[in-house]
């Protein structure tokens, strides 16, 4: 029985009945990575280097070595990322079950509150109102926040001032609503991070990293194309690398969209 | 009177680049004194310390009471010119291509007859004082200036031939987010370079001084990232055969020694910036320069690094940076040796503290980002090779070449 609908899933894949859709950033070198302070610790940028291509290196291969950080383009952020989720069990990228990666979203639309101001933040009433329309946000459900933010040039993406980055991002009371009123399963952005720009400033300051990873929810960050996702009802597949205790890794993020949807 | 330079023509496409040639340049152990001094500007002869007969050319004893103590000391360069002559043809194929050159003697005002180059300005019978240089195959040579200076002297065709004049030629600052590297665009402008490409990494971030670098005249601003081997080598396709000067201006500066460092990112942070950056620029760039080394007046003619002095002995309090500044130093000999084909120079621009935010809380003498911009278009004027720039980095020198141990001990605090 479950093997004949795998079947039927993997024929509706190859015939287009369910889309793929790419929610990722292409790994490059130019890419905004997040920026602290200068004396902080950084995350690496993703860097390529050949190792040989069709040459005296290597004649007939062609390969690279690669450097990046855990927290470099698109990526997954795994509870112990964060302090408040340090001691939680299966808190790693290697440890939390496989079958977490896979899991359906709810992709609430910002995109013209965020075009608006740069600043704005999700509130419990946004979701609410969102929810009237298109139905409760199921328990183990990824929210995804569309802002459009990643057709943004970089600069625009990046949002620095100099009272720090200007981006939209959840308010704290929303991620902590989405926890425990809706058993969510992590929060998603198109951002650099799942929190605003100015979340320094938040009480408490990141809230979106400290009561998802808190409570042993995930996030992932710097998505794309979320324009081309239903409001429900596509499936997520965000398997991070199996780095031995790792806080998050890079990832291919794919979306399942069933196409009679549209 | 020196005829000033004409901004060259653009090159016709059509006609092959003239490959560089060296003179000759093979010197004996005993005149790579002379090589020193020409390396960072200065007039030496060997000075014998028993009967203070002032020696040249180089030897092993003295030739007036045969003692073998012969230290090379300052000597007045003044002297007058006693003959000159011109050679209009050559079988060495360097000066063959060079002809019309002028040599002449002179008697210095310390004792000793010189053969040297002339400067256009110089006269038989004249007053004259000697400078000592580095031909294009990295050797030590007189050549006879005016006593005072003279407009557009640098000008001269054989005063170009040993200096990296940056006037008309095509400079590329490798990073224009800091300080120095905003008074390097601004001070290469002034010096009449033709463009000063200025590498932007991460044009994404901010940076103060933008506006005012974007001002500055004959600026391009172009994105470069050092650390990034795909965004040097795309520069270097691009702009690379009309690079004719690169000054490495990328930075990395944290206090702090090994020990209290914890892990290594920091390091490797360094080590990316500073050895891996100039190698990176130097297998983009490096061939491209080589083959130019005789392309004309706006010919590849240096690349020039600025280096912390504590890159020749670390001072732990920035111990783990001074590390990486002498990994960059010993990379830079190797470079030198490697360029030298091509008539490129390496130079190499010490300086102690800088007067900006990473050295914030060292008290002075510190070195401003303006002066150290000047100094570098002083070192290309003159053609040198190893430059001190400041207090600080003059006294590391002086106690360096007295006692090493002792001024290891004495960084130490």
């Amino acid at each position: 029985m479950a093997v004949a609908n795998l079947l039927v899933f993997a024929r509706a894949i190859a015939s287009g009945t369910i889309r793929v859709v790419d929610l990722t950033q292409t790994l490059t070198p130019d890419f905004p990575t997040i920026v602290l302070p200068p004396e902080f610790g950084q995350c690496a940028p993703f860097r390529l280097e050949e190792i040989s291509r069709y040459d005296e290196r290597g004649p007939a291969w062609y390969w690279n070595n690669l450097t990046v950080g855990e927290h470099t383009g698109t990526h997954f952020d795994a509870p112990i990322h964060w302090v408040s989720g340090k001691d939680l069990p299966d808190n790693a990228v290697d440890t939390i079950p496989a079958k977490n990666f896979i899991a359906p979203a709810a992709v609430i639309d910002c995109s013209r509150e965020a075009k608006a101001d740069a600043d704005f933040l999700l509130t419990v009433a946004f979701v609410k109102a969102w929810e009237k329309q298109h139905g409760k946000i199921g328990a183990g459900s990824w929210v995804l926040l569309r802002t459009d933010w990643s057709k943004r040039s970089y600069a625009d993406y990046a949002g620095l001032r100099q009272d720090g980055a200007h981006t939209p991002g959840p308010g704290p009371e929303v991620v902590e609503w989405l926890v425990e009123e809706r058993d969510v399963h992590g929060f998603g952005t198109e951002t650099i991070g799942t929190d605003a720009g100015q979340a320094q400033h938040f009480n408490p300051p990141f809230p979106a990293h400290f009561y998802m990873h808190g409570k042993g929810r995930y996030g992932l960050q710097c998505l794309t194309n979320l324009d081309l996702l239903p409001p429900k009802g596509a499936v997520i597949i965000a398997a991070p690398l199996k780095i031995k205790q790792g806080s998050g890794s890079p990832l291919r993020v794919l979306a399942l969209v069933s196409a009679e949807r549209e | 009177m020196t005829e000033p330079l004409a901004r060259p023509r653009r090159k016709d496409p059509l006609k092959k680049t003239r490959l560089p040639l060296n003179p000759q340049g093979a010197r004996s152990r005993a005149a790579h004194g002379l090589t020193a001094a020409a390396a960072e500007g200065r007039f030496v002869l060997q000075s014998c310390a028993d009967c203070s007969a002032v020696v040249y050319p180089p030897r092993d004893a003295c030739p007036v009471c045969l003692s073998p103590r012969l230290p090379y000391k300052d000597v007045d360069a003044r002297g007058v010119l006693l003959a000159e002559t011109t050679v209009r043809s050559s079988t060495d194929p360097y000066f063959r291509e060079r002809t019309p050159w002028r040599i002449g003697t002179v008697k210095l005002d310390a004792g000793p007859v010189l053969v040297a180059h002339l400067h256009g300005d110089t006269k038989e019978g004249g007053r004259v004082r000697l400078g000592l240089k580095l031909d294009k195959s990295g050797a030590p040579v007189a050549i006879a200036l005016p006593e005072q200076d003279t407009p557009h002297m640098g000008d001269d065709p054989q005063l170009r031939e040993l200096t990296c004049d940056p006037k008309f030629r095509r400079v590329l600052i490798t990073d224009g987010r800091t300080a120095v590297g905003q008074a390097m665009a601004k001070a290469f402008s002034e010096a009449g370079s033709s463009i000063i490409f200025v590498g932007i990494a991460d044009a994404w971030k901010p940076f103060p001084g933008m506006d005012a670098l974007r001002g500055i005249e004959r600026v391009e601003i172009i994105p470069l990232d050092i650390t990034d081997s795909e965004s040097v080598l795309e520069q270097a396709e691009q702009n690379g055969g009309r690079i004719d000067i690169i000054v490495n201006t990328a930075e990395h500066i944290r206090a702090g020694g090994i020990i209290e460092r914890r892990g290594i990112n920091i390091a490797r942070e360094e080590m990316d910036v500073r050895y891996f950056g100039l190698m990176r620029l130097a297998q983009a760039f490096g061939p491209g320069m080589r083959f130019r080394g005789a392309d004309g007046v706006n010919s590849a003619t240096a690349i020039v690094n600025l280096l912390s002095v504590y890159a020749l002995m670390n001072w732990p309090t920035y111990g783990a940076h001074s590390a990486a500044e002498a990994a960059c130093l010993s990379a830079t000999q190797s470079l030198r040796a490697e360029l030298r084909s091509g008539g490129v120079r390496m130079v190499n621009v010490f300086f102690g503290p800088l007067e900006t935010e990473w050295f914030q809380t060292v008290p002075p003498p510190k070195v401003a980002p303006a002066v150290l911009a000047r100094a570098v278009i002083e070192a290309l004027k003159k053609g040198l090779e190893d430059v001190f720039v400041g207090d600080v980095a003059e006294d590391v020198r002086l106690r360096l070449a007295v006692n090493p141990k002792a001024l290891e001990r004495e960084l130490a605090g």
